[in-house]
């Protein structure tokens, strides 16, 4: 069973639906208590970074979260804010992240950026893998994804980097430690791309 | 590299899909769900939903229409009509919408811009400004529906809504709107002089060559068009489709430049 965490931040619905047509069974989880049986994590996220870490942390999960992510090693996926908030800081914000990978959020540097528009970075882009994984199988890289961000993740520590993005800079999109993944774009909405990364999560 | 944006622009009316020219007429063109669920299977690049009558009416927006589209829309998905404050953007938000778009209230009252962007991020904010050209050459915003002209200058206002800090500014000409004769370029040149965000135009495109043209000066921009995805032929047959294969890929090689 998936559990797609309901912590006010937006998109889990297209996730469901997702699911749903592809017949993997998956839930809504809003208070730690219904973690239970849960064996694979959607940690979704659209918004500003203080808002998705003050939500987490007033929804009572988030000890269980590090409990079944660290101590457990139980799958978990992380979208745009919701990988954001996996890092230890963010420029965005002043709140503490969950500190699941040694990284930082950085906001993009306008003036490497060339060309108009500058930020934020919207709209699809294509995809440099850096380290084969079976959650990527079948993606069309050149097809790409869906972006929707100003901030970037940046890991200190390259092992961690699936794939790479470039938006006036190489950017880590796509992030893997152990049983974490963290995806900057939005898969739910990335039409058949988005749809065979949430079945290879499924099926990991 | 980036690839630009081809947008279609769904205008909702009493709860019906509908199309208008020069803001006026609206042509019922069918469901709005059938229609997402068209653009889904077509991989469309993203879609804007106008409600047309939640500002008019002072309405609030339609909550269980918007959740309804969400739900349904596997590409990104940008709403507008009847958004005054930051609760209601972050309700919309909440629905599974990445954008909402605010037109009227932006312009009357800027501020809610920030208090919005505090709350949803700045991302996810875009202003759509209506404007119409006057007699002089000029150009001026309106609201209400192309209705009500606001007195502003437009290129001022521009500059003040890049100062405060948004995700994406839509240029609709009123002029252009459901004519299908090509944008408005000289709008368009002298809006793009004076954003540094996101641009995305809307009003005239009736062929895939004004898409086309468009990127191909411009690079990255959101090609935006309402009539030319809804209806297919020269008697204007209701059909809703998306840009042919070739364009598309044109347009991925023009990112590649």
């Amino acid at each position: 069973m998936i559990g797609i965490i309901d912590y006010g931040s937006g998109n889990i619905q297209a996730i469901k639906n997702i699911y749903k047509k592809l017949k993997v069974e998956c839930k809504f989880v809003s208070q730690p208590e219904q973690l239970n049986g849960v064996n694979k994590i959607i940690l979704p996220g659209v918004g500003a970074f203080d808002e998705a870490m003050s939500q987490l942390n007033k929804s009572g999960m988030r000890e269980v979260l590090d409990l079944m992510v660290i101590d457990k090693q139980v799958p978990v996926l992380g979208v745009c804010v919701g990988m954001q908030i996996m890092a230890s800081s963010s420029d965005e914000g002043k709140l503490d992240g969950l500190g699941w990978f040694d990284a930082k959020v950085k906001l993009f540097d306008e003036n490497t950026i060339k060309h108009k528009p500058k930020l934020p970075h919207m709209g699809w882009n294509e995809i440099q893998v850096k380290s084969e994984h079976s959650i990527l199988n079948l993606i069309d890289k050149e097809k790409g994804f869906y972006f929707l961000h100003s901030f970037y993740f940046q890991c200190n520590d390259k092992n961690d980097v699936l794939a790479e993005a470039y938006y006036g800079d190489i950017f880590h999109c796509a992030i893997n430690k152990k049983n974490i993944f963290g995806f900057q774009f939005h898969p739910e909405k990335s039409h058949s791309n988005g749809i065979k990364l949430f079945k290879n999560f499924a099926e990991l | 590299m980036l690839r630009s944006r081809v947008i279609p622009c769904l205008l909702v009316h009493n709860k019906g899909l509908v199309k208008t020219v020069k803001f006026k007429d609206p042509k019922y063109v069918g469901d709005p769900i059938n229609a997402v669920k068209i653009f889904n299977e077509k991989e469309v690049d993203e879609l804007i939903v106008l409600d047309i009558d939640s500002s008019v009416n002072g309405n609030e927006p339609n909550y269980q229409m918007i959740e309804h589209l969400a739900n349904e829309s596997r590409m990104p998905l940008c709403y507008g009509g009847g958004i005054k404050t930051a609760e209601q953007a972050q309700r919309i938000i909440k629905l599974g919408v990445e954008k909402i778009a605010i037109s009227s209230e932006a312009i009357l009252n800027p501020a809610i811009l920030i208090e919005i962007a505090d709350i949803i991020g700045r991302q996810s904010v875009v202003v759509v400004l209506d404007v119409k050209k006057s007699l002089f050459g000029s150009y001026d915003i309106y609201i209400n529906n192309g209705k009500k002209k606001i007195k502003k200058n437009l290129f001022e206002f521009i500059s003040e809504l890049e100062s405060i800090g948004i995700g994406e500014l839509v240029i609709n000409s009123i002029d252009n709107d459901g004519v299908m004769k090509g944008y408005d370029l000289s709008l368009i040149e002298k809006v793009r002089d004076r954003v540094n965000v996101p641009l995305t135009v809307l009003g005239g495109a009736g062929t895939s060559d004004d898409i086309l043209n468009l990127i191909e000066k411009y690079k990255i921009i959101g090609a935006s068009a309402g009539s030319l995805f809804v209806f297919k032929g020269i008697y204007k047959a209701v059909l809703i489709n998306y840009l042919p294969e070739l364009a598309l890929n044109k347009i991925r090689k023009i990112s590649k430049i």
